[in-house]
């Protein structure tokens, strides 16, 4: 748990009950409204994501002349970035499967990322959203790579903290590609290298296909001018790539977002869940398409109470669910973008150097996932 | 029309080095994704339709003309396929038995008859018009004309039952079958009889076509009356026990013909089930069986989620959070009704997506694992 907050539930079982009632009653009301408008609203958004990405690939085909190159690099990035965030991150969470419409599936949907759909859909719908901020459970808690929670044993690595964060901010995609693989559990050798074949295969390919794609296939189309497009497109990727680490970094680890045990949470209620969900999560103020560009997950408690509604409708959920907050004593933490990740780059640069409250020496080493030990809290 | 062979048609891919090329630029979401934004009708993958005529021919139905994209493999005459179209928001399927006869190109026509509660058929009689794009499946179903033309068909039809029919005998008047045809049309009256006029036409222009209508509202009206009754067979075609028959409409009808082509007469008949989505029955939780189609298990239904069931039965599952949130389990059910513990929502139409750790059988199951 953090560092900051007592995350001991203050609420008597029954509030705990009522507000988890509170919050389902807010799901049945918008799953019974699901219609026409929100099919409306992310086939919008599809338009207008194909219409950039042509329009960007279109462009950068001319990359030779400055203003195209300009113009094409910023249409193929905000093609990527819707692509992930506003289209594929949430319909691959089922949030459009009840249109029945086979190119909105979330079981069938792939999208413009390193990472294979289907692997994303283990490590982030099951193991990150139903485990959230558990520190051994949820790999979210610094892509076993960062040290992101003082539950986290430290080590000499963890001085590397803000330059891992640097890296892996910009190489965000591969880093999301390699999350189910457990990498630090290989190399510890809790995980073995042949139970993994297929996820590397797996990766592997879609690696491949990304990679030919952007890297060979459209650079190629431009003959001898084929260094704009690869450029381009190297750009485009990066942007993406620091965009969604970005948004992703401030849902759950800005000031006063919560880490929880794996005792905490055992034989969980519903409302206990919702608790857990809401503690650990943080929102982003800001404009309607900053919403958008940031795929609504600007919305990330709403997102994690309900992570299956159309993403557009967290909007409107936000007010209620932060009064039933208000009402019961729960923290809503949200902030603008500034703020949020400056508390981030603060956390990530903080938890590279030991913790100064507690001598390192009485710690057991327990530094692997599935630490157990509760450390005691700090004031 | 058939209510068993409710699996939509895999969209067909053509391996063509090009297309592959194209795949490779246009991955990881495919031509389609971006062609159908051009027009919804130019993806070549999957069979859509768009409406071209809309005709509101006899009360509380409609006919519709679609022309098939260029991915249509074609259709034997008395075939049907899915049509699907969206309503406020979610794809919905229905089976149709174009009427059109064999040779039409990538023209298709389907009668919708309006049901009192069908939410797709209220649908397309009062909101088809012409441009409207509709999802389509291939053509299937055994229900069809052989391609050996027999030399005396009879024809019997029900309700909306008669389009099929309508197709074989099209197909046969335009081929000038020489063969004797007849057809037996039942109908409440003849405002309600589908393409009364053009078969009084097929009648008065081929000699070796009898027409009998029977009105089960209309006493005196048709050269017969009231529901089908063997006794109404010697009129309609003296030798209809050498007739190779064809039989489509409501339930009812067909256990009636049933229990007259027997004793050997069974080679003879081909019916063509017609119930509509909205009557399939909702029975209890605790009854019924579950089919794993693509395991090809079946399990008698416990009342536990079907994902239990389905683990219990040894079924590769994929599951995650069982409890509804993640959409690991998430399946197509091919048939059946189910309700979501954790909604309530019923889901009663046929290929719907549910999520099995928060879904429990109303009726018997086809599910696609």
């Amino acid at each position: 748990m953090s560092t900051t907050t007592e995350s001991q539930i203050p609420l008597t079982p029954k509030q705990i009950e009522s507000f988890g009632e509170e919050l389902d009653a807010i799901r049945q009301r918008v799953l019974a409204d699901r219609g026409e408008s929100d099919a409306n609203y992310i086939r919008k958004v599809i338009r207008a994501q194909r219409g950039l990405e042509v329009a960007g690939r279109g462009l950068l085909w001319a990359g030779v002349f400055p203003p195209a190159w300009i113009a094409g690099t910023a249409a193929l990035s905000l093609s990527k970035i819707l692509d992930n965030m506003e289209i594929g991150h949430n319909v691959m969470h089922g949030q459009y499967d009840w249109m029945n419409d086979p190119a909105l599936s979330g079981k069938q949907f792939e999208w413009d990322n390193a990472c294979p759909a289907d692997q994303w859909r283990h490590s982030h719908n099951y193991m990150h959203h139903t485990h959230t901020n558990i520190v051994g459970k949820d790999r979210d808690i610094g892509y076993g790579v960062l040290r992101m929670s003082e539950d986290q044993q430290w080590r000499p690595y963890y001085l590397g903290n803000p330059v891992y964060a640097t890296l892996l901010a910009m190489f965000f995609q591969y880093g999301v590609a390699l999350h189910d693989l457990e990498v630090e559990r290989l190399t510890s050798g809790e995980a073995k290298l042949a139970d993994k074949r297929k996820l590397i295969s797996g990766i592997w390919k879609k690696v491949r296909r990304q990679t030919l794609k952007d890297y060979v296939i459209f650079p190629a189309l431009s003959g001898p001018f084929f260094l704009f497009p690869l450029a381009g497109n190297a750009t485009a990727n990066l942007v993406r790539n620091v965009w969604s680490f970005t948004i992703i970094f401030c849902g759950h680890f800005p000031e006063g977002t919560h880490e929880f045990t794996e005792e905490e949470t055992e034989n969980e209620s519903r409302g206990e869940w919702y608790y857990r969900q809401l503690l650990g999560s943080a929102n982003l103020s800001g404009s309607r398409p900053f919403h958008i560009l940031s795929g609504n997950l600007s919305f990330q408690i709403e997102h994690h109470l309900f992570p299956d509604l159309p993403a557009n409708r967290y909007a409107e959920i936000s007010t209620e669910v932060r009064e039933i907050c208000e009402r019961y004593g729960i923290p809503y933490n949200v902030g603008p973008l500034g703020k949020q990740f400056g508390s981030v780059v603060k956390k990530i640069c903080r938890l590279a150097l030991p913790d100064r409250k507690r001598p390192v020496d009485q710690l057991p080493v327990a530094e692997q996932s599935g630490e157990k030990e509760r450390l005691p809290v700090a004031a | 029309m058939s209510s068993t062979a409710t699996v939509a048609a895999p969209s067909r891919r053509r391996g063509a080095p090009a297309r592959r090329l194209f795949d490779a630029i246009a991955g990881p979401h495919g031509l389609d994704r971006y062609l159908e934004q051009i027009n919804p009708t130019f993806v070549i993958g999957e069979c859509r339709a768009e409406v071209i005529a809309v005709e509101h021919g006899s009360e509380d139905s409609v006919t519709l003309t679609l022309r098939a994209n260029r991915a249509w493999e074609g259709i034997r005459a008395g075939q049907f396929v899915q049509v699907a179209v969206e309503i406020d928001g979610v794809r919905r399927s229905r089976c149709y038995s174009p009427a059109s006869p064999e040779g039409s190109g990538r023209d298709l026509e389907i009668t919708v008859k309006r049901h009192s509660d069908g939410l797709v058929s209220n649908f397309l009689v009062d909101q088809a018009r012409p441009g409207m794009v509709l999802g389509l499946s291939q053509a299937d179903g055994d229900f069809h004309l052989p391609d050996v033309r027999p030399d005396s068909i009879l024809l019997i039809g029900g309700g909306s039952g008669i389009t099929p029919l309508m197709a074989i005998l099209r197909t046969l008047c335009a081929e000038r079958h020489p063969g004797k045809i007849a057809l037996i049309q039942y109908a409440p009256d003849p405002g309600r009889a589908i393409y009364r006029e053009e078969l009084e036409r097929l009648a008065a222009g081929n000699p070796n076509f009898t027409l009998t209508r029977s009105y089960t509202r209309a006493p005196g009206v048709g050269e017969l009356d009231g529901h089908f009754s063997p006794t109404h067979l010697p009129q309609a075609d003296p030798c209809f026990t050498a007739a190779e028959t064809f039989a489509c409409g409501p339930p009812a009808l067909l256990d009636a013909v049933r229990g007259t082509w027997t004793n050997g007469l069974e080679q003879r008949l081909h019916v063509e089930n017609f119930v509509p989505p909205s009557l399939l029955p909702l029975g209890e939780p605790g009854t019924g069986s579950i089919r794993f189609a693509g395991s090809d298990l079946e399990v008698e239904n416990s009342g536990a989620s079907i994902l239990e069931q389905a683990e219990q039965a040894g079924v590769p599952a994929q599951s995650g959070c069982r409890m509804g949130i993640c959409h690991t389990c998430t399946c197509r059910k091919l048939s059946g009704s189910v309700k979501n513990l954790l909604t309530g929502e019923v889901s009663a139409t046929s290929e719907e997506e549910i999520q099995l750790c928060v879904s429990a059988p109303l009726s018997d199951l086809v599910i696609d694992l």
